[in-house]
């Protein structure tokens, strides 16, 4: 039986993770490198690295730490942030990235969506999006989430798989942060709308919100979270412990 | 030394990484010479089969590959470097693999039932089936890393290992020195691992 995924994402700056963290047995707690190795370890069952540089030198940092962390973590790795061109699959994906994810690029250019999922195959594209409710509607907004485009978060769900993303990325504006649990709400509607694997992002405080996100969307494949895992708020070893014993199919690493 | 088989299909970063860090020598190459020297070779591959068993040809890696498995030489195709192993495939049309594991590839859907996503992706457990030198220190339920829509079907006592998806998907295959891994060892981490160090040290004779 296939597993639920959880995925730690680490938000990247000037080379190093940004938010803050509280690791024990790490030398550096805000070394991307270190951290995913930590992760890695500790049974995560996929990273996202996201790209929140906006200088040329920080985006040369940020390969550097992508490399080094392929050359040393086997578990498959998402890039995200800074993707606007196809150029930029290639940058990173010869980095060592397995799957590239998308936003603000998609919003400018849908058709990057097609043209990257042509040349590297949609298992490649993760099509990711920050979906707030405006009027009774679920909208996409770009810019980290702080300008409404007006666009229908449901139909441009949608319209990525048809354009080949293969895989969603749905982050709840209104329910990050809050630490009250996962927007079940949009993410059921979502469900409806593709039958692409959903990663869920955006509200999650405690272990249990994982355990209510899986049963009651279980069209949903994978939790994401950053800042939960980083400060041990939720230890991520603990969860996917506490989420096999609820009956939730998960990958449980072996004592060796 | 193993040779990685470039032939302009998929991303082998991690690949190469991998064994890297395992202190296994290998080069990703399409050089005849290196390819015939090498002491085992791995078939990698994503994408469509059709495009790949046209690559594969068009750089004259497929009679290179037939050449030394036939020779006994141990070859381990993943995911669709996998599949370019089986006899034929029905991925858009109907083509012609390399023939080297019986059976055909066909896709998941209709085969699985509708609640399930196609492609297969993510982490799931494997049933062993078999003995296989790559399944050395695996045991039942480990889990390995999918990324598919297509699997073998019709490879009889050469699967030796299993996970299940609305079907039992053949995971790990091998006859004599041809291994096939559906799934990834190089994302499956240390389950993935421990495979890949098993064929880079294995004497698999």
């Amino acid at each position: 039986m296939i597993a639920k995924r959880i995925i730690p994402c680490l938000d990247v700056r000037n080379g190093r993770v940004v938010k803050g963290t509280n690791f024990e047995g790490i030398q550096d707690v805000a070394d991307p490198v270190e951290m995913a190795k930590y992760y890695n370890d500790t049974g995560a069952d996929e990273l996202v690295f996201y790209d929140i540089t906006a200088s040329f030198e920080g985006r040369g940092l940020f390969t550097d730490i992508l490399k080094r962390t392929a050359a040393q973590v086997f578990i498959p790795l998402t890039v995200g942030g800074g993707i606007n061109e196809v150029s930029d699959f290639e940058r990173v994906l010869s980095c060592g990235a397995d799957k590239v994810s998308v936003n603000s690029g998609a919003i400018k250019d849908p058709t990057l969506i097609e043209r990257a999922a042509k040349r590297y195959g949609d298992q490649c594209v993760v099509l990711s999006m920050d979906v707030k409710r405006v009027d009774g509607q679920f909208r996409i907004f770009a810019k980290g989430g702080r300008v409404d485009t007006g666009i229908d978060a449901l139909q441009w769900a949608h319209d990525g798989q048809e354009r080949g993303a293969g895989e969603l990325v749905v982050n709840s504006i209104d329910t990050d942060g809050v630490k009250q649990g996962f927007d079940l709400e949009m993410l059921a509607a979502m469900a409806k709308q593709v039958t692409i694997p959903i990663i869920a992002s955006g509200g999650a405080g405690k272990m249990e919100d994982f355990k209510i996100l899986f049963e009651s969307v279980p069209q949903v494949d994978a939790g994401l979270a950053a800042s939960i895992f980083h400060r041990k708020e939720v230890p991520l070893p603990e969860l996917k412990r506490y989420l096999g014993e609820q009956g939730i199919p998960m990958r449980i690493l072996r004592e060796e | 030394m193993i040779a990685i088989i470039d032939y302009g299909v998929g991303n082998l970063y991690s690949l190469s990484h991998s064994l890297a860090f395992l202190g296994i020598e290998s080069k990703v190459t399409r050089d005849e010479a290196e390819i015939l020297n090498a002491d085992k070779l791995i078939l990698p591959g994503v994408g469509a089969f059709g495009d790949a068993r046209d690559k594969l040809h068009e750089t004259g890696m497929d009679a290179l590959v037939l050449q030394k498995a036939k020779a006994g030489t141990p070859l381990l195709g993943i995911c669709l470097g996998m599949q370019l192993l089986f006899q034929k495939s029905y991925e858009y049309g109907e083509h012609e693999g390399l023939g080297l594991l019986p059976g055909e590839i066909c896709p998941l859907k209709p085969d699985i039932p509708d609640n399930l996503k196609v492609p297969h992706i993510g982490w799931n457990g494997l049933h062993i089936l078999g003995d296989s030198p790559l399944l050395a220190g695996i045991q039942e339920g480990d889990s390995v890393y999918y990324v598919h829509s297509f699997y073998a079907k019709g490879a009889g006592n050469a699967v030796k290992a299993t996970s299940e998806y609305g079907v039992m998907v053949p995971g790990l295959v091998q006859r004599d020195n041809v291994f096939g891994a559906q799934f990834h060892p190089e994302k499956s981490g240390p389950v993935g691992l421990k495979m890949l160090k098993a064929f880079g040290e294995g004497s698999l004779c």
